[in-house]
């Protein structure tokens, strides 16, 4: 997995924000400030500009400049979840030009551990978390099980999205949809959806096109 | 939507632009959208500030001055500034004795607040301490939501802060004192109308002609209770019990007592209900040492008004007594 092809997925993502735009700030309209998907697409965009201007060479470098512009432009508490998954997956997989799979997997579950840590959020809350979480937990299962990166990733993203869906029965207990206290069941988790998109991006990119879930020896 | 604007999305550009013209103590950085004091930094003294999503003036630009805040940062309309301008103005206020960041309790707010004291620790190596406001009483499952919004109290903890910071406490003396004045405060508000955010052209919620919201938050959040508007002395006792329950407030205490207006509610409105909440807390023999009365953290156009109350012990109150030189409050000078 090369950092390349982190920067693919990257852009990836910010396609499938701006396709999705309108649906994210619908969402969010229910239960939130109806802002995520502006929020979120102009944040993208933003990354993206920013790598076409001086393309990093390492992956840290990559993310780190993904998650600054996220936490500079989406503002509200998207900016410093979305900025700190970035900034941390980024500082997990260091300052190299490639990474394992596993080296991956590792990433992310650091990325989730800044997520808790910025967010508080645990499982059932209604957030990103409820997505984040079993896709990680997918992604480390298909790699113990030897399965290669583009079918881990596959599960990872089947798992995130229904992890999405499982937030729409559930109550809030973080940020401002939780002010509506059973006013908030019966809507999808706007923050769980972009998860859902960052991992079908993630699926859907060459992140998975190198590389077995066994190490090479 | 009728309203004494240019584009929708100037909004907070202009009225910066407008502070900056007006109050010659006070400087601008449009670039970061930070109002402080011309004078700042200060060496011998905590710096301390502010900030959050714009719709609250005079919330907390209003608030800069000798004696309250040395910076305040305004984010868009209800949205929090992002950690760029706040570290922008950690740095600014930093005279070599510290930083106090007032956060109130929003998501967004306590998340930007928190990276950028982590930026200011990592680049400048300053001391920062974070105080979070959340007196609003409304919410009630507070274990089960983000927590009690951070309202009224605010405004009084900034005034209290600020004389704290202007003795030459240092920060930990400072933050203490502010969280005294959280821990002793609480708030209810309730709206007659909504407000509407000027981007979005049409008001946040639907509230009949006939209804008010009790328990509204700032940004239109929902509240506790949609009931038929009543009169003022009804309101207040909506309004006053539930916060004297919540700490409790006991016979014997003193209290400064504040009646704000939400924005649209005119002055002699929020007079009618301070009679009414001071006939209720003579009733219970809770004395009123210093009152408030005006519109000093507001909703955009919104109708309605808040309680907020405040256990106040001597300190305090002779901590809110001392001169404060703002645009929006300014006494003992």
């Amino acid at each position: 997995m090369t950092t390349a092809a982190l920067g693919q997925w990257v852009r990836r993502f910010a396609d499938l924000v701006a396709q999705h735009r309108d649906e994210l700030t619908d969402l969010d309209s229910a239960i939130g400030d109806a802002d995520h998907g502006s929020n979120m697409d102009r944040g993208m965009q933003a990354a993206v500009a920013a790598l076409d201007e001086n393309p990093p060479a390492t992956s840290k470098a990559l993310l780190s400049k993904v998650g600054m512009t996220l936490v500079s432009k989406v503002g509200g508490a998207s900016g410093p979840l979305f900025g700190t998954l970035f900034l941390r997956v980024g500082g997990s997989l260091g300052e190299v030009a490639a990474s394992t799979p596993q080296e991956l997997a590792a990433a992310l579950r650091a990325g989730l551990g800044g997520v808790v840590d910025r967010g508080k959020a645990g499982p059932g809350d209604k957030t990103m978390y409820d997505a984040l979480a079993p896709a990680v937990d997918a992604l480390d299962a298909a790699l113990s099980d030897g399965a290669d990166l583009s079918v881990a990733l596959q599960n990872a993203s089947q798992a995130a999205a229904a992890g999405r869906d499982a937030t729409t029965p559930m109550q809030a207990r973080k940020g401002r949809a939780s002010y509506l206290g059973e006013r908030s069941v019966g809507h999808q988790d706007p923050g769980a959806t972009t998860v859902a998109l960052l991992l079908e991006a993630a699926a859907g990119s060459s992140l998975g096109a190198s590389g077995s879930g066994r190490r090479d020896t | 939507m009728k309203k004494l604007i240019n584009d929708p999305d100037d909004v907070v550009v202009d009225a910066l632009k407008g502070i900056e013209a007006a109050h010659p103590a006070l400087k601008v950085d449009h670039e970061h959208r930070i109002v402080y004091r011309a004078d700042a930094p200060h060496t011998d003294k905590v710096g301390i500030i502010s900030g959050g999503g714009s719709g609250h003036e005079p919330l907390h630009g209003g608030f800069v001055g000798l004696g309250m805040l040395d910076a305040a940062c305004a984010g868009e309309i209800f949205t929090s500034p992002v950690p760029d301008p706040i570290l922008a103005a950690t740095k600014l206020v930093d005279g070599g004795r510290g930083v106090l960041h007032v956060v109130k309790n929003y998501t967004g707010d306590v998340m930007n607040f928190e990276m950028a004291a982590e930026l200011a620790a990592a680049e400048t190596g300053g001391r920062i301490a974070s105080v979070v406001t959340n007196d609003d009483v409304a919410v009630q499952d507070s274990t089960y939501t983000a927590g009690r919004r951070g309202v009224g109290v605010t405004v009084l903890l900034e005034k209290i802060a600020g004389a704290a910071a202007e003795q030459g406490r240092d920060l930990d003396a400072v933050a203490d004192v502010a969280r005294r004045v959280n821990a002793n405060g609480r708030s209810m508000g309730v709206a007659l109308t909504s407000c509407t955010v000027p981007a979005v052209g049409r008001p946040t919620f639907e509230l009949g002609e006939g209804d008010m919201e009790l328990g509204v938050g700032i940004h239109g959040e929902p509240g506790r209770e949609r009931l038929p508007l009543a009169p003022a002395r009804e309101i207040a006792a909506m309004l006053v019990e539930p916060v004297l329950a919540d700490l409790p407030f006991r016979s014997g205490d003193a209290v400064i007592a504040f009646v704000n207006g939400l924005g649209g509610t005119p002055l002699i409105e929020l007079y009618v209900l301070f009679h009414e909440v001071a006939t209720i807390l003579r009733g219970r023999r809770i004395d009123i040492a210093r009152s408030l009365v005006g519109s000093f953290i507001t909703s955009l156009d919104m109708a309605g008004a808040s309680v907020t109350l405040v256990r106040a012990d001597d300190e305090l109150l002779s901590l809110w007594d001392a001169p404060v030189s703002t645009s929006a409050l300014r006494w003992g000078i």
